[in-house]
């Protein structure tokens, strides 16, 4: 996979999250993606922005133009050096929380997006990657 | 501060969120909304949310919330205008808003609040039965 563009956003405060989202909108634009999969990403984009935010202590989202052959994508890069997830299995689970959200932020963004891997370790922080084609 | 208005039309309250909001003031609309129906004796509330372009798990919470405080508050709320590819999402992302009365328009808002409101007056001329 090959990174054609690539710009990084800071994600320190709530207004940084609907920076993201406003950013991932106009990306996804730029490529043409249709208004479901408009939505999906920047929904996406928003869960995952919030859980840098409220679990990680605040990260940055990188957003980049991928070409992988003729298929082209946009792929979300969300790094944190919060605490960690101690049991990734169990936070992507539907309904498993931390937090005062509805546990849907992992499992759910994980749904809306083709690609998704996430790295975490305890104590480091978590990266988690998510790539939606086109 | 900023806020989304909340507007009394009799014995209802009516919200358009027509802001990409970020978290706190989603709360705040929350809090507000609560102490509007105290202070007002308000019995519906709708909000339109059609030009909302995402609600994602936050903003799904928040109107499930609201929903659930004005019916302990004594006041029915009713989502309305939300948009297809918004739908789509919310439902792939796990939520289908349980608890929450939806419709498609305004109007047909108004429509399912006179069914349940006693005492508000229609202007809507509608003439099809009520719900």
């Amino acid at each position: 996979m090959s990174v054609l563009k690539r710009e990084l956003m800071p994600l320190k405060s709530s207004s940084d999250v609907v920076l993201a989202r406003q950013k991932v909108r106009q990306w996804a634009i730029e490529l043409r993606f249709s208004l479901v999969d408009q939505t999906k990403l920047v929904t996406a984009a928003s869960e995952l922005a919030r859980n840098a935010l409220d679990h990680g202590k605040g990260g940055q989202m990188s957003i980049e133009h991928v070409a992988n052959g003729a298929k082209t994508g946009l792929r979300l890069v969300f790094e944190d050096q919060g605490p960690g997830i101690p049991d990734i299995e169990q936070a992507l689970k539907d309904g498993f929380t931390t937090g005062a959200g509805m546990g849907l932020g992992l499992g759910g963004s994980k749904r809306l997006v083709n690609e998704f891997s996430i790295e975490s370790e305890v104590g480091k922080g978590t990266r988690i990657a998510v790539v939606r084609w086109k | 501060m900023e806020r989304i208005p909340v507007l009394r039309m009799g014995s209802l309250l009516l919200i358009t969120i027509q802001v990409d909001m970020h978290d706190k003031l989603a709360l705040q609309l929350q809090d507000d909304v609560t102490e509007r129906i105290s202070d007002w004796g308000s019995t519906g509330v709708l909000i339109d949310i059609s030009s909302l372009e995402i609600v994602d798990s936050f903003i799904g919470r928040m109107l499930a919330n609201i929903a659930a405080m004005s019916r302990v508050l004594g006041a029915d709320t009713v989502v309305v205008g939300m948009q297809p590819a918004v739908a789509i999402t919310l439902v792939e992302l796990g939520m289908s808003l349980p608890g929450v009365r939806t419709a498609l328009s305004v109007e047909a808002g108004m429509e399912l609040l006179f069914g349940s409101v006693p005492g508000t007056q229609s202007g809507s001329g509608d003439e099809r039965p009520q719900a």
